[in-house]
Parts: C-alpha cells; sequence; structure tokens
C-alpha cells in the first residue's frame, strides 16, 4: 500500500467516522463540523509535494532533506535545516544573533514596517532573514551563513548586510572558507537606500576575502534574486545551485512586461543558467555536503603547500567566538 | 543642447505659468494705461509662489525633475567641463553598449576616466541608448575603463543618470547580476580617487555599480533609490497610483541621503531644476569635482582604498543587543 493509498484509506475512515456522529445528532446543524482542524493536523504528518502533488509522509521528506522521492522536486529549507545539512553535528556555533532589525526610515505601507519584523520573526521563527556562525564540514572549519527565505522573502537589509561582512571578516582573521547559501526576492524596500549600500558593502568584504585567497563557495537555492544576486550571490569562487532553484537579477514578471513578450518555461532555472555559462554545478541536495566538503579540501591544499601547514588543523575552532 | 528650447514645464508648475501670463498680460495693457501697481503686486505674488513651490518640493516632484527630458545628461556635463573627450568603445567581448559612455577627460591638466550612464534625447537615440538602462555589456565596458584607470593612475568620476539596469531576457543570459556584482567589487579594491555624481536618477543597483566611490555626490534634485517608486508601490501597496507615498517612504532626496549619511554632498541647481540652466549645474559640478579631487590626492593609494572600503563597510542601521 503507497502512502497515498494510506492516506486515502485514512480519509474515507475519518468522513465515516464523521457521519456516524452526524446521524446521532440527528441534524447537522449545532454539530460543529471542523474538517479543517483535522486537515491542519494532518499537514503536520503529511506534506503534499509542490513538485507532484504526491503526498509524503512529512517525517520521511525532512529524512530525505525535504526532498521528494517520487518526482525530486527539492522543498525549500529554512536557514536552520540549511546549516543542520551542511555542518557536522553540534559543531555550528552561531554568531552576531544580537544584531536585530530597527526601522530607520519609519516605513510605512499599508502596515508599519516594525509591525511586519515582529510578523515575520513569528512565522519564520527567526530574528532576521540570515543565521550565520561558524562550524565545520567534515571536521574543516568553515565560516557559514544560511539565509532564511520564510522572513520577509530573505531580503537584504542592514542587518543581512552587515552579518556577512562580519562573518567574512572572521573567515579572512581566521584564514577558513566562507560559505554563504542564498535564498532571497532581493532588497529590502522598507531599508530604502540603506539595503542597496548592503549590495556594496557584501561585494566589498568579498574584495578583501579574494585578496586574501581564501576559498568563497555560493550556494544559490530556490529562489536567490535581485539586489541578492547581483552582489555576494554572484561572487563565489565556486557557484553552485540547486536542481530546478529559481536564479536571476529581474523577475520574471518584469522582464514580460518590459520585453512584451512571454519568455521560455525553463528561464532562469539553475540548469538554464548552467547552460549559459553563469553558474558552475548543480547538484541534488543529498550530494551537497561531500561536494562542499571535498571543494574545501582540494583547494586547501596549494595552502598547505605555500605554508606547510594545513589552514585547518592548528586553528583553534571556537575559540574568539 | 546647444540650441535654446521652450522648456517643458511639469505639473506643479502650472500656477507659475499661469501668473507669468497674466502678468505679461497685463503689462502689455499697462504699457497703454501706465496702471503698474497691480502689476508689482502680481510680481510679488509670482514670487512668493515660486518660493513655496521649489522650497517645499515634495519627493515625487523632485522625480518628475529628475526625469525632466531636458535635463542636462552625462555627456552634456562631461563635454561642458572638459575641453578634450575622447569617448572609449566597447567591452573587448562583443558588444559596445551605448546605454554606458566613458573616456578620458581633462581638467586642470589632470587626465580622469569620466563614465556615465546616457539617456536619449529622442526616440532614435533612446532606442540606441536603450533609455539609460545599460545591459551587462555595458557594465563589462565601465569595468574595463576602470583598470584602465588604475594601470595609468587617473582619478575616475561617475556620473549616474539611469531608472537601472536593464531587466530583459539577453541581459539576464549575458549574467547582469555578476556584471553588477563584479563593479561592486571591483571598485571597491582600486587605488585611485573615484567620485560618483546621482545626477538625474539612481535607479538601484543598475546606479550603485557605478557609485562605489570615495565620494558620493548627488543634484539638489536628483534621486537615488533600491527600487523606483513605481515598482515599490506596486508591490507594498499593490497598486502604482501610491508612487507619491511610495516616493515618501522610500527617502530617496539628496536632502534626505545626505541626512542617512549615505551621500558626501548636494550639489546645488538652480531654482526649477538644472534643466533651467545647464551652464550653471556643470560649473556647479565642475567646482564640486575640483574641490573633492584636491582633498582625496591627500591621501596614498592605500589610504584610498582603505577609505572606500570603510565608507561602505559603515553603512546600515541596525540594533545590536
Amino acid at each position: 500500500m503507497g502512502l497515498k493509498d494510506f492516506f486515502k484509506t485514512r480519509q474515507l475512515k475519518k468522513a465515516a467516522k464523521l457521519q456516524s456522529q452526524l446521524s446521532t445528532n440527528g441534524n447537522g446543524h449545532d454539530l460543529k463540523v471542523e474538517p479543517s482542524i483535522c486537515d491542519d493536523q494532518l499537514c503536520v504528518l503529511w506534506t503534499k509535494c509542490q513538485g507532484c502533488n504526491e503526498l509524503l509522509y512529512t517525517s520521511e521528506l525532512k529524512k530525505n532533506h525535504s526532498v521528494c522521492k517520487h518526482c525530486g522536486h527539492h522543498h525549500r529549507l529554512t536557514a536552520q535545516e540549511r546549516i543542520d545539512l551542511l555542518t557536522d553535528y553540534g559543531s555550528f556555533l552561531e554568531i552576531d544573533d544580537n544584531i536585530l532589525p530597527s526601522d530607520p526610515l519609519n516605513f510605512k505601507d499599508l502596515k508599519p514596517y516594525k509591525d511586519r519584523l515582529k510578523e515575520a520573526e513569528k512565522t519564520s521563527n527567526s530574528k532576521e532573514a540570515i543565521i550565520t556562525g561558524i562550524g565545520s564540514i567534515n571536521n574543516q572549519p568553515v565560516a557559514i551563513g544560511a539565509m532564511e527565505f520564510q522572513y520577509i522573502g530573505g531580503s537584504m537589509g542592514s542587518v543581512v548586510g552587515e552579518k556577512i561582512v562580519s562573518l567574512a571578516e572572521r573567515a579572512i582573521e581566521k584564514r577558513i572558507p566562507l560559505i554563504l547559501v542564498s535564498s532571497s526576492g532581493g532588497a529590502r524596500m522598507h531599508e530604502g537606500i540603506l539595503s542597496l549600500m548592503q549590495m556594496a558593502k557584501t561585494a566589498g568584504i568579498l574584495k578583501k576575502l579574494h585578496e586574501e585567497k581564501l576559498l568563497y563557495v555560493s550556494l544559490l537555492t530556490e529562489p536567490t534574486f535581485g539586489g541578492v544576486t547581483a552582489s555576494f550571490a554572484m561572487l563565489g569562487d565556486i557557484l553552485i545551485a540547486e536542481p530546478r532553484a529559481r536564479i536571476g537579477f529581474a523577475g520574471r514578471r518584469v522582464i514580460e512586461e518590459t520585453i512584451r513578450q512571454k519568455i521560455p518555461k525553463d528561464f532562469q532555472t539553475a540548469e538554464y543558467l548552467l547552460e549559459n555559462g553563469q553558474i558552475d554545478l548543480v547538484i541534488p541536495r543529498q550530494n551537497l555536503k561531500p561536494l562542499v566538503s571535498d571543494l574545501i579540501r582540494l583547494h586547501s591544499q596549494n595552502t598547505k603547500l605555500k605554508t606547510g601547514i594545513s589552514p585547518f588543523s592548528k586553528i583553534p575552532l571556537f575559540a574568539g567566538v | 543642447m546647444k540650441t535654446k528650447q521652450e522648456i517643458i514645464h511639469l505639473d506643479f508648475e502650472k500656477p507659475l505659468i499661469a501668473l507669468s501670463k497674466q502678468i505679461s498680460e497685463l503689462e502689455e495693457k499697462a504699457l497703454k494705461n501706465g496702471n503698474s501697481k497691480i502689476i508689482i503686486d502680481l510680481k510679488n505674488q509670482y514670487e512668493k509662489v515660486k518660493e513655496q513651490i521649489y522650497k517645499n518640493l515634495s519627493p515625487i516632484e523632485r522625480i518628475k525633475i529628475a526625469r525632466h527630458p531636458q535635463r542636462p545628461y552625462p555627456l552634456d556635463y562631461i563635454q561642458s567641463i572638459s575641453p578634450a573627450w575622447y569617448e572609449l568603445h566597447g567591452d573587448r567581448t562583443g558588444k559596445d553598449d551605448a546605454a554606458i559612455v566613458g573616456g578620458l577627460i581633462e581638467i586642470d591638466g589632470q587626465t580622469i576616466m569620466a563614465i556615465g550612464t546616457q539617456k536619449g534625447r529622442n526616440i532614435k537615440e533612446n532606442q540606441r541608448r536603450n533609455f539609460g538602462m545599460p545591459s551587462p555589456e555595458g557594465y563589462r565596458k565601465a569595468l574595463r575603463l576602470f583598470y584602465h584607470a588604475e594601470k595609468f593612475n587617473f582619478p575616475i568620476v561617475t556620473f549616474i543618470d539611469t531608472p537601472g539596469a536593464y531587466p530583459g531576457l539577453e541581459a539576464e543570459e549575458h549574467n547582469q547580476s555578476h556584471a553588477i556584482a563584479m563593479n561592486l567589487r571591483e571598485l571597491a579594491g582600486l587605488t585611485v580617487p573615484i567620485i560618483a555624481i546621482v545626477t538625474g536618477e539612481g535607479g538601484s543597483g543598475g546606479a550603485l555599480a557605478l557609485g562605489v566611490a570615495n565620494r558620493v555626490l548627488m543634484l539638489e534634485n536628483s534621486i537615488y533609490s533600491v527600487i523606483s517608486a513605481e515598482g515599490c508601490a506596486a508591490i507594498l501597496w499593490r497598486t502604482k497610483d501610491k508612487a507619491s507615498e511610495a516616493a515618501s517612504a522610500l527617502k530617496i532626496t539628496a536632502q534626505d541621503l545626505y541626512k542617512l549619511g549615505v551621500i558626501d554632498e548636494i550639489i546645488p541647481e538652480v531654482e526649477g531644476g538644472a534643466h533651467y540652466n545647464h551652464n550653471q549645474t556643470c560649473e556647479n559640478i565642475l567646482n564640486a569635482i575640483k574641490s573633492h579631487l584636491r582633498e582625496l590626492k591627500e591621501l596614498s593609494p592605500e589610504e584610498l582604498k582603505t577609505d572606500r572600503q570603510e565608507k561602505f563597510r559603515r553603512l546600515g542601521i541596525f540594533n545590536r543587543v
């Protein structure tokens, strides 16, 4: 019996139970039938695949890093899940979690920005659109950051910019590789010009990192757009994307409005970018950690030759974090 | 624009136009009757209204001035501030994007690399210049010219007046994001003085790609924003009609940006906007360039680089708890 059949049987049983309750009650009017409650409970147990609509047992889906086992669709990961996926168990130590958003412009559209921030914190269970810290990947220390799309579309404002710069500074200080996982709609409008300036701010620190000859691996996940793509996300020494992830500068609708014609369906997907020479690799999620780990290992060889010691062997991992 | 043209008036200038018409009509009559008191009163009223309008320009009105079709464009400034102008063409990989112009100029015996975005004056020119919206090739041409300036130790002056980077199909395929990101990173590493002047529209990442400078200046009626007011209104207010609200909320005027510490100086225009007097605006720009270059010449190449990197490192407002 497949999962789908199992679910169907459950639904049938439930419907039968409801039916019997209704009939014992005589009329159905005063009986509050709230199937939505049942559905909500079921949602925790079951997830509908966004790729093939197949119903998946949630815990199994999570075990498979949120990749559908039927169609291979990569569901979005939260920032924390991403960190857990890439770093060694228990090795990650978050930094800069005391940097919190403010409302520098006193911005208000249909809702005040302050309220949006509070809401975002609730819905995403995250304090800002990025988590940064130091951890290890197969025992190789890294400075790693992952964006949280659930937090105002993973948009980059002052906090995201500051945390990325601060993380890159640690990477330089400790001479360890930088790994950034992006998932963002772009710059955050609610902080106006300050958000735009984060593009220059993050690109500026990456210039330093580049001059220090340290490895920066940029992982592009669904979706990465606008000011994030046009700054730190595209500046990796190695650019990796997840299958079918949409990556671009301008959004599809804006382009269609500008050129007044429909654009190809697979436009701005990871595979399309690979074909157009914009990224290095498209890698399924389960292979990500081994790949990143190997990339770090391969890039550490030169430094090893130069200095005589591995750059990773003598670094007190958590000192001064 | 060398030839005298009738000034196109903006909608908020209508009361002024009506008054001045009334005055000239009365003046004609007064020549016959000799009654000049009413004219003097009217003229006083005209001055009052004028002051009221131009002293209290709202952000959306500044946008209109910044986009005025008769406003001087970067090539007007470049050609008027320097006796020499040798435009250099092409990105060396297949295209010369006319939306970005660049080349050599000379100010007080100092060779300078001038680079700007360029809009067209008519439909035909706008087709060629793509309404001042650069393609990736344009940014790559700029990057080539940045490197040229670095090699020969020429200061760089950029003139920014663009609605933004072009959001087209080909632009995406040729990696608009990467072209912008590379400029942001490479500008951060140059060791020559860089001055960026926003002369009209500073449209988001497309403007910033020429804007990572030691000194960022803005003309009095120019704007600089993370997103166009119309675009922001469409997303956050769900209607483009709220562009005026969005313009105010985003803080895009030179005056607001100066207060936020994002820009270093506001270059004055004549009353009503630069289009009323091209020569005066050019002269003001020339003076600003001269004075900032003088100051920046005091810094060593390494200091210039650090100064620029630290300037952008500081940008951003957040809470640290």
